[in-house]
This record gives structure tokens, C-alpha cells and sequence, in this order.
């Protein structure tokens, strides 16, 4: 049994038998971790011993154990706080920051007996859609090293995909999920905002962002949920849901269910082979017996900018906080307090976050406030309205979930304007804070994986993964594994 | 909206942070192209419309004011680039 191409669920299933120890599954993680991150740069830190010890302390559990993904090797973004653990958001201010605590996303998987490889490589605090701005170096595509995982949770995704743990825990404030889980060939999920608990998540856009899981397919996206969609009273904006039981809801029937296909979402800006791959998932869940509804998303060009405003809006008041006193990493030289703050945040930040930043002071201004922050708020309204509308014509979406496969390295960072415009399938769904997945659905003519995106109305998790778990029942797409960084 | 390097000394001195004259210049063009584009929203009649900050109306969510014990000082003073084992330290700020 090659334990690294199981899926969580198979992985826990067979622990939980005692056919695998928790060490043998944690071990051979570790072993692909140090064959392969080498060339991906998925991880910025692993754990080694720790999670060794904790797979062990996992042992005696494992026959008696409630949660299906116990003893299951997994590992979290960089920018999930993590007690004792490096938390670095992939920046330089942040140094080696050890957070004094867990999130609560940790707290409730580590109930469900998982074992933490480590931290996962990332975009400087989540901004970026190619995982190339972290400090550490850029995470590079198992399906072609001279390309890029996407991002934000590029680390993730190329994990996942590359048998370097069996699902990912990552955020997603524009696309930062779907998008790198399309490029990787994984199936991500981002839930309804304010259900997954964003305690502990050092925040980029609050009104945005959102944890979700990266996995082999959709079935394993249902079983983290169960796992962690929970009220909790330390985050705000949680919300009470009927939570739990998305995994035995799984049946693969979709029979009348409606999807809508937006023509806007395969007009212009689409490459041509994704457009067919997208298509081409319409007809297998039509084959299936769902119904397939043309329709229109009248407001979409909007999105992008309307995102980007807020988003950078909401970073530049968020990151105000790193100043090189209360944690990470201070400037060697520096003359009064507000030098100490320019000095660091100067030499801390990257060039990404600094122009995110600057761009969210530059629309927060009070002169243009009614011109852009505004604005993009009224735009956000649409936007919601646009879905409402559409969801009384369909049951769920279905479009691409990036215009084009992975760009090759170094392609956008020259053009940050035009890495903005890629996120145009991915923004409106955090805008409107609805869940949104993305599941393969083909490969390009160079080998490199294509994504399809479905969104679903608020609480509609249910609903989304049993339409992508009725796909991956009659494909076999998200069961291909690259090569990339293999030495073997 | 025409962005100058005036304007951005003015955001970089709110947001604290420095730039280097090459640098500046390069980050201006750049807003101002992001900027350009973000003006097709005004193609889009927003007038009447409400402006929506966040999509679930929750508002003002309180709880029951219960002590707990906090975290341990030493442990929050441990990822302090300049702490020692009391408090915070940062340069003079009141002269």
C-alpha cells in the first residue's frame, strides 16, 4: 500500500483498522517532506519530532476513535497560529514568532486526532495569487517546477498534491483556496464566511477571510469540515449553523438539481481549454442527472476592483499592528518610536504588502473615501444581489475557477495588476460570503491542471460537495499525482 | 484620479512606512495604473444603493462579561523583539 497516495478518509479508514500506524502514516510524510520540499518549498517549517511524538501519543486511540480523519498526517498555513510552533505569514516582520496560543481551527482538529507535519508556505500574509512574494522563497508547481502552485496557499496545495500530507489547512480572502487548489490539481473548499472559527488567524481582509481545507477530494473537504465548522464565541462574526454531518451526506446523487453557468464567466479573458474542461464538467453532471441552466452574472467585471478596495482597505488598518514591538522582528537601528515602527515595517514588509497597504491608506483617504471605499461597498451590495437573483434560478454556479492554468514563475510579479485581474472568478464569492469549491476537472495540453469552480447560496456546503463528490464518482482527475520535486 | 509622488510621501507617511526615490517612483506608476482600472466602477450606477460591509447582519455581538484567567505574562513578552520579562520596550515617546 503506497500510504501516500490514499485519501485522508482511505488514510483514517485504515488506521482506525489497525492496517497503518499513526508513526508508519506521519513517517512517510516526513519521508516524502524531505524528498520533495527541497524543490517545491511547500513547507517553511516542519516539525519532525513533535509530530513523531504526537503520532505516538495518537496510537492507543486509534481503534476506538470517533473522528474518520484520527491519526491523519495534515498541515496548516503559515498564517494559522500555532502555540510554540513558528507562525511567520511567510513575512520578515513576523521573524520566528512562536504564537502563545492555538487557533481554534487547531484546537478542534487536534479533538478530531490530527497529527501536524508543520507550517505551510505561503504569500506574504496572504496577499498575492501566486505564492511567490513570501519571504521564504516561492513554492514551485509539482506539475511543472517552473511554474506556480497559485496562491494564496500555494504551500498547501502543492503539499496535497505532492503525498506531503493528506490535507491542508488553508485561508481564503479573494481565492486564496480555489485558485491554488485548480493550479495543483486538489479539491479546496472555502464555507460560508463566519462559519469555521477565525480565531487565531492573523488577518488580512476580517470581512473576508475565511479557513477552509485543501484535499485529495471532496469527500475528505466534508469530512475536515465536520471537523471544524463550529460557532465559536471567541470570533465575532461566527455564526450558529447546523453544523456537522456534510461527510454522510455525501449520496453522488444530484438528480434535478440546477446548475446555473454564467455566460460572463466564459466570454472574454478565458483560455480556450479551460473553457472546454469547465464545459466538459457541466455535461458529466448532466450525465448524473442534474439540470444545466444558462444564465447571466451581469455585475462580475466589478468585482475585481470592488475586492481589491476593500481588501486593501481593510490590510492597511490590519497591519498596522506590526511595528517591532509587541512581536516578530525589529529594525538593528532606528532613532525615536516612529522610527522604530518606519524603520521595521519598512524593512519587514515586501513589496507586495507594502503596495496593498499603501493602496488601502490611498482609498481610506478621506478625499476619495465616497469614490473608492464606498463605492466598493455599494458594489458589494450588487454583487450579493446579482447571486440572490441568481440563486432563484439554480441550485449552484459553475465556472472556471482561474481564466488560465498556472502562469510560469516570475510572470506576474512584474505585473501585479494583471495577477489581480486572475482572481476574477474567485473575489465575488468572498464579497458576497457565500461557499465556494474547486474540484480538477481536466489537464491542459502541457499536463497542468484544470480547475471548475461551484458556489452555493449561505450554508449550502452540503449541497456543493455532494455535486463535486457525484463528479469525482464518475472521473478520475483528482487521482493523478504529479511528479515534480520526485526524486524516486 | 491622477496619483503624484506627493501623494504617495502622504500614504507611505500615514501607513509608516519609506521608500526609496527609485522605489517611489516605481509604486506611484503602479498605483496609478491599479487605480486607472479601479475607475471602471464608475461605469456602474450605485445611486440609492446601501452601502454593505459585511453580508450576515450581525451587529454588536456581546457576551456575558466573565472573568477567565488571560494568558501568561512571560509567554506574551516572549515574542517581543525588545522585551524584557516586565514589559514592552520601545524608545522614549513623551519626552
Amino acid at each position: 500500500m503506497e500510504l501516500t497516495k490514499l485519501t485522508a478518509l482511505e488514510l483514517g479508514g485504515a488506521i482506525k483498522r489497525g492496517e497503518v500506524s499513526v508513526r508508519e502514516a506521519a513517517e512517510a510524510a516526513l519521508a516524502a517532506i524531505a524528498a520533495r520540499n527541497g524543490a517545491l518549498n511547500a513547507y517553511i517549517t516542519v516539525t519532525g519530532e513533535r509530530t513523531l511524538d504526537r503520532a505516538q501519543a495518537l496510537q492507543a486511540g486509534a481503534g476506538t476513535a470517533r473522528s474518520p480523519l484520527y491519526g491523519v498526517p495534515m498541515a496548516l498555513k503559515d498564517n494559522i497560529c500555532t502555540r510554540g510552533v513558528k507562525t511567520s505569514c511567510a513575512s520578515k516582520i513576523l521573524g520566528d514568532f512562536a504564537p502563545p496560543y492555538d487557533a481554534t481551527v487547531v484546537d478542534r482538529l487536534r479533538e478530531a486526532g490530527a497529527v501536524s507535519l508543520g507550517k505551510l508556505n505561503m504569500d506574504e500574509f496572504a496577499m498575492g495569487s501566486t505564492s511567490e512574494t513570501s519571504f521564504y522563497g516561492p513554492v514551485r508547481s509539482p506539475w511543472d517546477l517552473e511554474r506556480v502552485p497559485g496562491g494564496s496557499s500555494g504551500g498547501g496545495a502543492a503539499a496535497v498534491a505532492a503525498g506531503m500530507g493528506w490535507y491542508a489547512i488553508g485561508s481564503d480572502t479573494g481565492g486564496s483556496i480555489r485558485q491554488p487548489a485548480a493550479h495543483c490539481g486538489v479539491t479546496g473548499i472555502k464555507p460560508t464566511y463566519g462559519t469555521v472559527s477565525r480565531y487565531g488567524l492573523i488577518a488580512y481582509a476580517s470581512s473576508l477571510d475565511q479557513i477552509g481545507p485543501l484535499c485529495r477530494d471532496a469527500a475528505d473537504c466534508a469530512a475536515v469540515l465536520d471537523a471544524v465548522m463550529a460557532r465559536d464565541p471567541r470570533d465575532a462574526t461566527s455564526l450558529d449553523g447546523d453544523y456537522g454531518r456534510l461527510l454522510e451526506g455525501l449520496t453522488g446523487d444530484i438528480r434535478g438539481v440546477k446548475i446555473g453557468l454564467p455566460g460572463e464567466c466564459f466570454g472574454a479573458g478565458l483560455d480556450g481549454e479551460v473553457r472546454d474542461a469547465v464545459l466538459g464538467a457541466a455535461q458529466v453532471l448532466k450525465d448524473r442527472g442534474a439540470e444545466v441552466v444558462e444564465l447571466s452574472f451581469p455585475v462580475l467585471e466589478y468585482a475585481v476592483p470592488a475586492y481589491y478596495i476593500i481588501a486593501a482597505a481593510e490590510a492597511s488598518s490590519n497591519l498596522s499592528r506590526f511595528d517591532g514591538v509587541k512581536y516578530g522582528w525589529r529594525a538593528q537601528e532606528y532613532g525615536g518610536l516612529e522610527d522604530l515602527y518606519r524603520k521595521t515595517r519598512t524593512q519587514g514588509f515586501g513589496a507586495e504588502v507594502k503596495r496593498r497597504i499603501l493602496l488601502g491608506a490611498f482609498v481610506l483617504f478621506s478625499g476619495y473615501y465616497d469614490a473608492y471605499y464606498k463605492k466598493a461597498l455599494q458594489v458589494k451590495a450588487m454583487i450579493k444581489s446579482a447571486f440572490d437573483q441568481a440563486f432563484r434560478r439554480c441550485d449552484l454556479l459553475l465556472t472556471p475557477a482561474a481564466p488560465a492554468a498556472a502562469p510560469r514563475l516570475g510572470d506576474s510579479l512584474g505585473d501585479p495588476l494583471r495577477m489581480y485581474l486572475s482572481d476574477i472568478y474567485t473575489v465575488s464569492v468572498n464579497l458576497a460570503g457565500l461557499p465556494g469549491l474547486s474540484m480538477p476537472c481536466g489537464f491542459d495540453c502541457r499536463g497542468l491542471p484544470i480547475g471548475a469552480q461551484l458556489i452555493a447560496p449561505h450554508f449550502g456546503e452540503g449541497r456543493l460537495l455532494n455535486a463535486a463528490h457525484a463528479f469525482q464518482l464518475d472521473t478520475d482527475h483528482h487521482r493523478r499525482a504529479p511528479k515534480g520535486g520526485d526524486p524516486a | 484620479m491622477k496619483i503624484d509622488t506627493d501623494m504617495v510621501d502622504y500614504i507611505a507617511h500615514l501607513s509608516r512606512l519609506e521608500l526609496q526615490p527609485g522605489e517611489k517612483r516605481a509604486m506611484t506608476e503602479e498605483l496609478e495604473r491599479i487605480v486607472a482600472y479601479m475607475d471602471v466602477l464608475d461605469r456602474l450606477d450605485t445611486q440609492g444603493v446601501e452601502p454593505m460591509s459585511h453580508v450576515f447582519p450581525v451587529k454588536n455581538v456581546l457576551r456575558e462579561d466573565e472573568a477567565a484567567p488571560s494568558q501568561h505574562r512571560e509567554e506574551l513578552l516572549a515574542g517581543s523583539p525588545g522585551g524584557d520579562q516586565e514589559a514592552f520596550l520601545a524608545p522614549r515617546a513623551v519626552e
